[in-house]
């Protein structure tokens, strides 16, 4: 115990040796970020400079590679769409992927968690064989459904087909993930919600909900990234290039030029992840928002 | 107020029987008790009469008016939950100001009510915290508080003392009990503790098993308890039992247990006899005597051990292969292995029938 006390003016060795362990603390944190990091840093420098040697060395500063944010690329006689519509077409598509996931799923979550009802068990067990089925083995058969909904082909209209089927594929694992949180509420808070004068569903808006709101800020993450990066559905569904998303736009940009512009194609990379990062950077705070309810003993 | 009028109640989940037709009155502004071990159907009659629940069979009634089907926010209850059940995401105010926003009660008018509750139950400086931020005893305020602020008809509290420590629980269990008689608002209290119901409760619904065991005041179920369980399971330490006949012999009436045989009152014997010979005879703690050289009609037995409880004494006789226990003043020396007799206040006695384990006498 004294020795501990005195510790600090025991000086050299002791000051040195807690260094160490820090350090060496730190250095063990953070090399896992060390190639993400670096890959971003990579991107960035990449992306203002000039020539890239060999496709790895940066020279020379410019902002020529971001020029896609204000004048339409162009590349031998093709002209690419402007960056700005594919920006919005591709927001629209994670929003709306969101915005649906989120709300059937905590409804459904809601209903699996809390209401007894017949064929409740098998249908939890179907949702998650559900979720074994990757989109692609769907790929005919919902382009099928799509043109006979008359969804393909018609703009706006055919990103909402895909939304609708990004979302159902989406929606089993995060309606699971959200009653996982439904089920630690107690009982009890429900009830004295109703008590107190709530329907039932005033009660889940008001007392249930908030506090699902870490789980909330969990599937919406997941589903925009989802819906932000999706490819596949995209490139199959879409014809007209005034509806394409930044990952089918960069597709296109990659493999179409003989000649690969390396610079730009950081910028556009870079580009591509800014609203992930802001997305990711605002609605982490609700994952964070934890109450600890109940008894305190 | 109103009184509540359980009629035939009962709530069966599945196979499992929660509550078998429970019969209950409670009067306008009575403070009733719900006393029965853990999982006996307090919490269920509890949720049945709070409208959580709706019962399998049988009516529940707030005065004349059958409530059988209101959803919980047509019946103006109070619920104070086990675990008190705060919103963890809204301050202390907000609690309490929830029930009155759902009414729409004026904002002005909802501040008045929430200070003057607060000031009631002496959590005036905890207002804007977050129940998380509160001791057990300061959460259950608040919860009491919420049930009270919206002026229920009915205030239902389940165990609210059970998470608070030994001493609160005593000066909380006085306060429960002023604040019921001042407000005089019809109250269902459940609790599993028999000291608790004993000391706070106008009236007391002992239960067991999902079944109504007596329905009495705490001086007649300590004093008259309908069956061995009720007689057991109030009083501490417990009644002591023991197994028996009921002999006539020349016109006189003795109870003959293995181990001692003893003279009953005639009128008691005669009482017991016209309706079975076997029975269980109980006797308080309290209610004998240790007596230290040999009298008629007294139980010879040996002293077990001691339990020294400050004021008074446990003693434990063994009697044959039973083990008695006697609460008694501290006196003579009592010595493990020492012979002593033990003489039964003949009129406090009890008499069970065996078979079915209800009171004779
Ligand atoms: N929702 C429920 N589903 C199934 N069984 C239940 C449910 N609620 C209570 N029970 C059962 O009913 C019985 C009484 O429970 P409860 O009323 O909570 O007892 P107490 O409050 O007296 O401890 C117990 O056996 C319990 O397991
Ligand atoms: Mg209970």
């Amino acid at each position: 115990m004294r020795k501990k006390l005195k510790m600090p003016s025991i000086g050299g060795k002791t000051i040195i040796l807690n260094v160490v362990k820090y350090l060496l603390a730190i250095i063990i944190a953070v090399i896992p970020l060390i190639p993400v990091w670096s890959m971003l840093l990579w991107l960035a420098v990449q992306s203002f400079s000039g020539r890239v040697i060999l496709g790895i060395i940066p020279s020379e500063v410019t902002f020529k590679n971001w020029r896609f944010l204000w004048s339409p690329i162009k590349m031998g006689l093709k002209e690419y769409p402007n960056i700005w519509p594919v920006t919005l077409n591709t927001l629209f598509l994670a929003l709306g992927v969101t915005g649906l996931v989120v709300f059937v799923s905590t409804l459904g979550g809601y209903a699996l968690s809390r209401m007894e009802f017949k064929g409740r068990m098998e249908l939890m067990q179907f949702i998650i064989a559900l979720h074994a089925f990757p989109s692609i083995i769907l790929l005919i058969a919902l382009f099928v459904i799509l043109n006979n909904l008359g969804l393909y082909g018609k703009g706006y209209m055919t990103l909402v087909g895909i939304i609708l089927i990004k979302a159902g594929l989406e929606i089993p694992m995060a309606t699971w993930i959200i009653k996982g949180f439904f089920d630690a509420i107690p009982w009890d808070l429900e009830w004295a919600a109703l008590v107190d004068g709530c329907t039932r569903w005033k009660a889940w808006r008001t007392v249930i909900l908030p506090l699902v709101l870490p789980g909330i800020g969990a599937i919406s993450i997941f589903s925009f990234l989802s819906g932000w990066s999706e490819f596949l559905l995209v490139f199959t569904y879409v014809e007209d290039e005034a509806y394409y998303t930044l990952p089918v736009l960069i597709y296109h940009m990659i493999g179409e030029f003989k000649f690969i512009d390396w610079g730009m194609l950081a910028a556009l990379g870079l580009f591509f992840t800014i609203p992930t990062i802001i997305f990711f950077s605002t609605s982490q705070k609700l994952l964070l928002r934890i109450y600890v309810g109940g008894i305190k003993r | 107020m109103v009184k509540v009028i359980l009629d035939n109640v009962s709530k069966f989940f599945g196979k499992v029987k929660a509550v078998i037709d429970l019969n209950l009155r409670i009067g306008d502004g009575e403070f009733v008790a719900l006393l029965g071990p853990s999982g006996c159907g307090k919490t269920t009659t509890l949720l049945m009469v709070a409208g959580i629940y709706k019962p399998t069979k049988g009516k529940i009634l707030f005065d004349d008016k059958d409530v059988t089907k209101l959803p919980p926010r047509d019946r103006n209850v109070g619920m104070v939950f086990q675990s008190y059940a705060l919103y963890p995401h809204m301050s202390v105010y907000d609690n309490i100001a929830f029930p009155l926003r759902l009414k729409k009660v004026p904002r002005n008018e909802i501040d008045r009510k929430v200070k003057q509750v607060a000031k009631l139950l002496r959590i005036e400086e905890l207002l804007h915290r977050k129940p998380s931020q509160l001791s057990g005893g300061q959460q259950q305020r608040v919860a009491l508080g919420r049930a009270l602020v919206k002026e229920p008809d009915v205030l239902l509290l389940d165990e609210p003392l059970s998470n608070l420590d030994a001493k609160l629980r005593v000066v909380m269990r006085a306060e429960l009990k002023r604040l019921q008689k001042e407000l005089k608002i019809t109250t269902i209290y459940v609790t599993h503790d028999q000291v608790e119901a004993m000391s706070m409760a106008d009236r007391i619904a002992v239960m067991n098993a999902g079944k109504l065991q007596q329905y009495a005041p705490p001086t007649e179920l300590y004093n008259k308890p309908a069956n061995l369980f009720v007689a057991g399971f109030i009083g501490a330490p417990p009644m002591n039992f023991i197994e028996g006949l009921i002999k006539e012999i020349n016109g006189e009436y003795y109870f003959d247990s293995e181990y001692f045989k003893l003279k009953l009152v005639n009128e008691i014997g005669e009482i017991i006899a016209s309706k079975t010979s076997e029975t269980i005879m109980g006797f308080r703690p309290e209610n004998a005597k240790i007596i230290l050289e040999e009298k008629p009609n007294t139980i010879q037995g040996k002293v077990y051990v001691v339990e020294p409880l400050g004021k008074d004494i446990i003693v434990n006789i063994k009697i044959g292969d039973m083990i008695v226990k006697i609460l008694t003043r501290p006196g003579a020396e009592l010595t493990p292995g020492q012979n002593i007799w033990l003489q039964l206040d003949m009129k406090k006695i009890h008499f069970f029938e065996k078979q079915t384990g209800k009171a004779i006498i």
